[in-house]
């Protein structure tokens, strides 16, 4: 047995070290590191605040809570509930995301009662008003991108990969997104992104980070600035709970309607 | 009612131990309504101005919920319009597998825009708008049952309500006024009798489906020619006993929402289908834009054709639905309903916008076009509107 080992061994040490991985390669490694590090959280509940501001600077707050449900095998489940600003109170919104199909969502609407499907396609519209998208804040799996590793360089003094990822969705209202990974932990620190024409949109900064459960990192600062708009969206994360025991049954029609 | 309401708040008051505080929310509401032309109708005033308020006390234990929604709103004209109402007052108990509600709650089915058919376990406060979006609060025990099949309801419905009627001094009402006092009953039990219902919901990938049947006291009345107490006309609501199977169906894919209710009824003259069905298309970014605008196109069809309850016995309705996704949550819904047997049409009007945290205004209004007498809406004919409110959510 033991000669087997050693030759199986050795032939992982060679395709690692004689054969130039492309970039593509490069990047998706990456990619799939970066995924398998987050992998079995189970589940968390946080609360967030987001602050609108317009080019004026004029603001505006949204509060929101949000639980996510990791699914085994697929794209996360999650539901988010507004609490601020009150005339939206208790709309709430149920997301089943996948990893290759388009995504499962609903929103409930408290006035009415009423639960309305909502179209994949809105997933470069807006979140509440702001310069986030349904696409930036849903999870980010693996397989809605291609990559490709641009090149290594430092971002606030921390080594980082570059990697160019594009949206595989041609309803994605980008045509391409440039991600700083932390090369020590394998956590975003800033994304840039390139609307339908290729013209620099957006950018975001992840900061504040935080470790939960000895594993995984959450940002608690996430600064969104639009620059064509010249707006811009933050989103302050806290009481991050991780592991707090949600399963399928926390995330339906049921208990979207009597979210609040 | 009013022995529920008393036992409900009595219950919430013993118990102790809660998970979270109980919190008030809700809105207070100011509104006055332009009517373009003088009123047709003998007694009514011209113009109208409301105020209303609905506030909300919700208090939640680890597994279970208590919920109480009073309504009341106060009208300058019409004396049917002030009314009090408990929209919701009820216990819900959410151990996992299964949902279990008691008391007065709203519970809403259906997919379209247009109308909703299929809609069926609450009575429409009419007097609120001629839409009847405004629902009335139900007794009832409801147990949801969740599986992998999908979602199973079961509701035992104890008490009937009487849709609401605009009064003599209102406008958008009947050319002979509704009178309410006198409503009648196919049931002997009236109002007491034991409705029943039951709803299968299954979401199958792009798909969402549910299938319904109540049997019980119809919520839609037909008319008795009658008089009141002084000897003038009136109408006299009667409401049968219909059995009324329901299916919705909801198809999404990409920037389409495909959507179908459909409806069959027995015991109200002769059994009928209805249904409504059609699309709802986005363009996600309008123009480069922030905005996004829907198309909502919809067929409405009655199978009693002139005979119909409703004004929508064969008719096609067209809508834009524009969001601008500005801090304020700019939305504008514009619809028109065509009546395809006739020239009759009706158009439709619903906005708001945020004015800070607290503050809103809303606009809702509709113009009633080239009604004639075999028409529906032909009594409305000079009751076009345009009403503005403002609104304190809180």
């Amino acid at each position: 047995m033991k000669p087997l080992i050693f030759v199986s061994l050795s032939l992982v040490f060679i395709s690692l070290t004689s054969f130039a991985q492309t970039p593509e390669e490069k990047g998706l490694e990456i990619a799939q590191e970066v995924s398998r590090r987050d992998d079995g959280f189970h589940d968390f509940t946080a609360e967030l605040t987001m602050v609108l501001k317009n080019k004026q600077g004029e603001e505006s707050t949204r509060i929101i809570r949000n639980s996510t449900l990791e699914v085994p095998g697929d794209g996360d489940k999650s539901l988010i509930i507004f609490d601020n600003p009150k005339d939206v109170k208790g709309t709430a919104f149920l997301s089943f995301t996948h990893k290759v199909k388009n995504d499962d969502q609903w929103l409930f609407l408290p006035a009415l009662k009423r639960v309305k499907r909502i179209s994949s396609s809105n997933k470069s519209g807006s979140f509440m008003g702001s310069e986030f998208a349904y696409e930036d804040i849903t999870s980010q799996e693996v397989e809605k991108f291609t990559y490709r590793w641009l090149r290594d360089e430092k971002i606030g003094g921390k080594p980082a990969f570059v990697i160019e990822r594009d949206p595989v969705d041609p309803n994605s209202g980008y045509t391409r997104q440039e991600v700083w990974y932390d090369q020590k932990e394998y956590i975003p620190l800033k994304i840039v992104f390139y609307d339908r024409k290729n013209a620099l949109l957006k950018t975001l900064t992840y900061l504040e980070y935080k470790q939960y459960l000895g594993q995984y990192w959450r940002a608690d600062r996430m600064e969104m600035i639009n620059h064509q708009t010249e707006k811009s969206s933050v989103l302050n994360w806290k009481n991050y709970q991780f592991k707090t025991g949600l399963s399928d049954q926390d995330f339906n029609k049921n208990s979207l309607k009597r979210a609040r | 009612m009013k022995k529920w309401a008393i036992l409900f708040l009595l219950i919430a008051l013993q118990i102790p131990a809660s998970v979270k505080a109980g919190e008030w929310s809700g809105y207070f509401s100011a509104e006055g309504r332009l009517f373009f032309n003088d009123a047709l109708h003998p007694g009514q005033r011209e113009q109208q101005a409301a105020f209303s308020a609905q506030p909300e006390y919700h208090h939640a234990w680890e597994e279970s919920s208590f919920t109480f929604v009073p309504f009341y709103r106060l009208d300058s004209a019409d004396a049917k319009r002030t009314h009090t109402d408990v929209r919701e007052l009820y216990f819900l108990w959410y151990p996992g597998a299964f949902d279990l509600g008691i008391g007065i709650r709203k519970i809403f089915w259906g997919v379209t825009e247009s109308q909703h058919l299929v809609d069926i376990i609450n009575q429409t406060d009419l007097v609120e708008l001629p839409d009847g979006e405004e629902k009335l609060g139900q007794p009832m025990i409801n147990f949801s049952m969740l599986r992998d099949w999908g979602i199973i309801d079961f509701f035992i419905l104890p008490y009937f309500r009487e849709r609401t009627f605009p009064g003599r001094k209102g406008r958008l009402r009947s050319a002979i006024p509704i009178d309410t006092d006198q409503a009648r009953f196919e049931s002997s039990a009236k109002k007491h009798h034991l409705d029943l219902a039951v709803r299968y919901a299954k979401t199958l990938d792009y798909v969402d489906l549910a299938l319904s049947y109540f049997r019980g006291t119809g919520r839609e009345p037909t008319f008795l020619p009658g008089t009141d107490a002084s000897g003038n006309p009136v109408l006299i609501p009667f409401y049968s006993q219909i059995g009324q199977t329901g299916v919705e169906l909801q198809w999404v894919t990409e920037e389409w929402l495909w959507k179908l209710e459909a409806i069959h009824r027995t015991g109200q003259g002769e059994s009928f289908e209805a249904w409504t069905g059609g699309f709802e298309y986005t363009f996600t970014g309008l123009l480069e834009t922030q905005m996004d605008l829907g198309a909502i196109a919809e067929w409405l069809y009655d199978t009693r054709g002139d005979k119909a309850t409703t004004p929508f016995e064969n008719d096609f309705m067209f809508g834009l639905r524009l969001a601008v996704n500005d801090m304020a949550s700019t939305e504008l819904l514009i619809g028109v309903i065509q009546d395809l047997d006739h020239a009759s049409k009706m158009l439709s009007i619903e906005g708001g916008r945020r004015l800070t945290d607290h503050w809103k205004i809303e606009i809702e209004g509709n113009l009633f076009i080239q009604q004639n007498t075999r028409t529906l809406f032909y009594d409305l004919r000079d009751d076009d509107f345009l009403q503005l409110s403002l609104l304190y959510y809180f």
